[in-house]
């Protein structure tokens, strides 16, 4: 565990209910397993915020699978590493021990509110249904708690919803039913793979806003898993970046966007538009080279402009700048 | 977006089942090739007459002379099998010949036109769909009265509507494509757009529909038969050899069995046929 | 749902119409004269003339279809031309065995077709997915009369688990079911390739679906998420196929019937056939038209049962 710890920036906090250390995941592409996800370590403390960045296939969602132990059978697996979500060995557990865990520990909200509800089963059972699974309570009872459910997460008329279906619910409602599913069983870790993107921007914020409000109030390990760097500054506490599977910078949100130091973070943000920007958009330039054609060393080599014969090689994550736990992976911007 | 999660269904590279599904049409087609063979040679390589009876050796069990026995009649069941063979793949051939053409004609023409009869063709379709295929094919030969020509008639029509609903369906997606619409700007006649623009582009679907309605028509004139809508005696098809064994089916049942096992063979074939064409031509396949 | 289930049947009015029309022009519009087709080509003139009289084929078009319509709405299929007893009657005496038959068939193939069909998609290219694509090929194959025949000479014949001489109507329930078993199964197992088929495909789909993910990040178990999430989608194109393949199912129930000797509708259409009664033969097509229709109608109000999106819409 000490890779994971030293991310550790609150002295004497409560201990992580959220514990990835040196996670490894592959995915098979033909007969080969190829590593998605390189050795990745961090840790989530309750009450905590720790937003997951990159672009599509950079391995942020593989890494969210892992945790919840939900590849899919024969395409993804886990390799290496350890995951201890709440004090149990996720990597060490069998498969009911995981079941056990998954929806009562830990909880996890999907990109897709359209397609993650179920059509043909009503509102209030599927959010109920994990309480009559890990709690043992009676359907009445189980319902009647999901009803309390909808009210946190602001449903309105949730009483008379209970037996609604999905395709009754607009899409931000259905997110608020999945965040709401998520949380039925008071969970310690909780996990939102891109919350937001696939809602309106009027709704995004109302959403993001409840799940920060929730999240506080539960006292939550959040791992939050977006590509938007807006979302990161506003409700993140610390920030991680991935490419290629790896970690390529991380730390306190405040640091890193005071100091973005890995040039594919500066490239991220460069490519954030802004309200009070004067500098034009600039695109990365390239693309994220495919699984079966990574770079041995650093994974952004390909596209970086700062790239020297070094970069062959895999940088470690070093410390940057003032704040000790920002990190970076790069030969280039290390401390001397 | 993130990282692509692979869905539980990613398709497992089955070499296996690739492999069977195209043993699966190399063999249908051989069946199939070899029925054709049996029904075309059947003047050559049928040991008797199909009709010569012989009085002395009725219901006779398979042996070295009747590899397959005989019938009530003293007649030569593998005999009567290869001849009927004949008669079965003829009525099943032209039946299904003549349905494509027609539903495929009418299909083209009228999704490619749409309108007020276009409207009207597709209620008939719906109608005519909405019946079972055995019990219109019933009532037409019933009504028509059994003769080869009417059953022949009968198994086209009960064809027809399906391959108007293909057609059709098939016509008007194309219609929504550019080259059509190119077709017409460089002044083709409409004749010339739909049969020689449109048509070879369902032609492959249609080919699958044609082999696995091919499988249907054989089957519905055999079952016609076994009810007892035939061409006239002596002649029989395969329902109808399978007809005239069931009445002694505790006593001699090989009258009914192998007859039977033809038909089930020929079906088998085709449906081979058509279900490895349709994994050959279509992508998204649900195999 | 009682609003659901109106709305249902005003919508099969002009179906029902419409088949019924169908059977009319069929049997009246059809080249060739059905006299001929009866009486065959040796009959006198004044014959066939007695005998269009009697049809009512020697009223203009119009009226006979009026006829046709009217007689039909009030319940009657008219009098059988060889024993001039109502159609209605003798219908009515056999339809109990044909319904007996369907359902009995019908329970057969979803049973057995619906695990099969998950087991296969559960378990892709392996033993069950072999068996079931097996199934699907005989179930495609096999004209029913052939797979008749082989049951009852293997079951009845060589093994003696069942009489060969059925006895339906046995006042007996147990001697009842025992001669219903190789029927139903015949007709069953043909059905279990198509409900085979498409739960596979269903559940193939319905698997990789995100809701399922979501189902299996509540922790349930895959047994559950198998059953009450996937397969609970999957139920619409299950209920599609068995309601298309009704019409196959009274098709086939017919050659089963005089297979296994069974009274039935089927039976009388081959006493029609054999008698050349022409009325008999429409009165049974009235009757497939309306089974046809009814199994429509049941499909639709399954769908309501089964989908929440249809009714509430």
């Amino acid at each position: 565990m000490t890779a994971a710890l030293r991310d550790d920036f609150i002295p004497d906090a409560e201990p992580p209910a959220l514990v990835v250390d040196e996670l490894t995941t592959q995915i098979r592409v033909g007969r080969t397993w190829y590593d998605a996800v390189r050795g990745i370590s961090f840790a989530v403390r309750p009450r905590e915020t720790l937003a997951l960045v990159g672009e599509s296939g950079c391995g942020k969602s593989l890494t969210a699978l892992s945790v919840m132990g939900l590849l899919p059978a024969g395409v993804g697996r886990v390799s290496g590493g350890r995951i201890v979500v709440d004090g149990v060995d996720m990597t060490a557990a069998d498969e009911p021990t995981r079941e056990s865990m998954r929806g009562d520990r830990i909880g996890m909200i999907f990109q897709e509110p359209m397609t993650s509800l179920n059509p043909v089963l009503p509102i209030g059972f599927q959010v109920a249904e994990s309480l009559i699974q890990h709690r043992g309570l009676s359907k009445k009872a189980a319902l009647n708690r999901a009803r309390e459910l909808l009210e946190l997460v602001r449903v309105p008329a949730a009483a008379s919803r209970l037996d609604a279906y999905p395709h009754q619910f607009s899409g931000g409602m259905r997110q608020r039913v999945m965040i709401a599913l998520a949380l039925a069983c008071d969970p310690k870790v909780l996990i939102a793979d891109e919350p937001t993107t696939a809602l309106d921007v009027t709704i995004q914020a109302q959403v993001l806003a409840l799940m920060a409000d929730v999240q506080k109030r539960e006292g939550l390990a959040l791992l939050l898993i977006t590509h938007n760097l807006g979302v990161v500054a506003s409700v993140a506490d610390r920030v991680m970046v991935m490419y290629g599977g790896d970690v390529v910078e991380s730390g306190p949100v405040r640091a890193f966007f005071a100091r973005p130091s890995h040039p594919y973070s500066e490239a991220l943000l460069a490519a954030m538009p802004r309200i009070d920007g004067d500098t034009p958009l600039q695109p990365i330039a390239g693309q994220v080279p495919t699984l079966t054609q990574m770079p041995t060393g650093c994974r952004f080599a390909t596209r970086c402009a700062l790239r020297h014969d070094r970069c062959a090689e895999l940088p470690p994550l070093t410390p940057v700048g003032d704040d000790p736990n920002h990190l970076v992976r790069c030969w280039a911007r290390m401390s001397p | 977006m993130s990282a692509p999660a692979p869905t539980a269904a990613a398709p497992r590279s089955s070499a296996f089942g690739r492999a069977t599904r195209s043993g699966g049409l190399a063999l249908g087609v051989l069946i199939v090739v070899a029925s054709i063979a049996a029904a075309v040679a059947a003047p050559w390589i049928a040991p008797f007459d199909p009709n010569a009876q012989d009085v002395l050796l009725v219901l006779s069990p398979p042996d070295t002379v009747h590899p397959l026995g005989t019938d009530a009649f003293g007649r030569d069941v593998l005999s009567r099998i290869l001849w009927g063979a004949r008669i079965s793949l003829y009525v099943g051939f032209v039946a299904t010949l003549a349905g494509v053409v027609i539903g495929t004609v009418i299909g083209v023409v009228s999704g490619y036109y749409g309108g007020l009869v276009d409207r009207l063709v597709v209620a008939a379709t719906d109608v005519l769909l909405s019946f079972p295929q055995l019990i219109m094919g019933l009532l037409l030969v019933a009504v028509l009265g059994a003769s080869l020509t009417n059953l022949i008639i009968a198994i086209a029509v009960t064809a027809v509507p399906a391959f108007i609903r293909m057609a059709r369906g098939s016509t008007m997606a194309m219609r929504e494509r550019d080259f059509v619409d190119a077709c017409r700007a460089l002044g083709y006649s409409d004749m010339r757009i739909m049969f020689l623009h449109v048509l070879p582009n369902i032609l492959d679907e249609l080919v699958v529909m044609a082999s696995l309605w091919l499988a249907t028509a054989i089957r519905t004139e055999s079952t016609l038969a076994f009810i007892g809508l035939s061409v006239p005696p002596p002649t029989s098809t395969w329902g109808g050899i399978v007809r005239e064994g069931f009445d002694n089916l505790l006593d001699a049942p090989w009258m009914s069995i192998f007859p039977s096992l033809a038909i089930l063979a020929v079906m088998i074939g085709l449906n081979l046929i058509g279900d490895g064409l349709r994994d050959a031509t279509d992508p998204r396949s649900p195999q | 749902m009682l609003r659901f289930v109106i709305k249902r049947l005003i919508l099969a009015i002009p179906t029902l119409w419409a088949v019924l029309t169908t059977v009319f022009v069929l049997v009246r519009v059809v080249p060739g004269d059905p006299t001929i087709a009866i009486l065959g080509d040796q009959a006198s003139e004044g014959a066939r003339a007695e005998l269009r009289d009697k049809l009512g084929l020697s009223k203009p078009i119009l009226a006979q279809y009026v006829d046709f319509m009217s007689q039909i709405l009030t319940g009657d299929l008219g009098r059988s031309l060889s024993t001039n007893r109502p159609i209605a009657d003798d219908v009515l005496a056999v339809l109990p065995y044909t319904i007996e038959l369907t359902l009995a068939a019908l329970v057969v193939g979803t049973v057995l077709g619906v695990p099969l069909g998950v087991l296969a998609a559960k378990n892709r290219n392996g033993f069950a997915d072999w068996f079931a694509r097996i199934f699907s090929l005989a179930g495609v194959s096999f004209p029913a009369f052939v797979s008749g025949i082989l049951l009852l000479l293997v079951f009845a014949v060589e093994l003696r688990w069942f009489p060969v001489i059925s006895s339906a109507n046995a006042a007996d329930p147990v001697e009842r079911l025992r001669a219903l078993v190789l029927p139903a199964l015949n007709l069953g197992l043909l059905m279990v390739a198509y409900v085979t088929r498409v739960t596979r495909s269903g559940m193939l789909k319905a698997l990789s679906e995100d809701y399922v993910r979501t189902a299996r990040a509540k922790g349930l178990p895959y047994r559950t998420v198998v059953w009450r999430h996937a397969f609970r989608n999957v139920l619409v194109p299950i209920v599609t196929v068995v309601g298309l393949y009704l019409g196959v199912l009274i098709g086939n129930a017919v050659l089963t019937e005089i297979v296994f000797n069974r009274p039935g509708i089927g039976k009388l259409i081959v006493t029609a056939l054999n008698q050349r009664d022409y009325s008999l033969l429409q009165g049974l097509m009235v009757v497939s038209a309306f089974a046809i229709v009814l199994a429509n109608i049941l499909t639709d109000l399954t769908y309501g049962l089964v989908d929440p999106r249809v009714k509430t819409q």
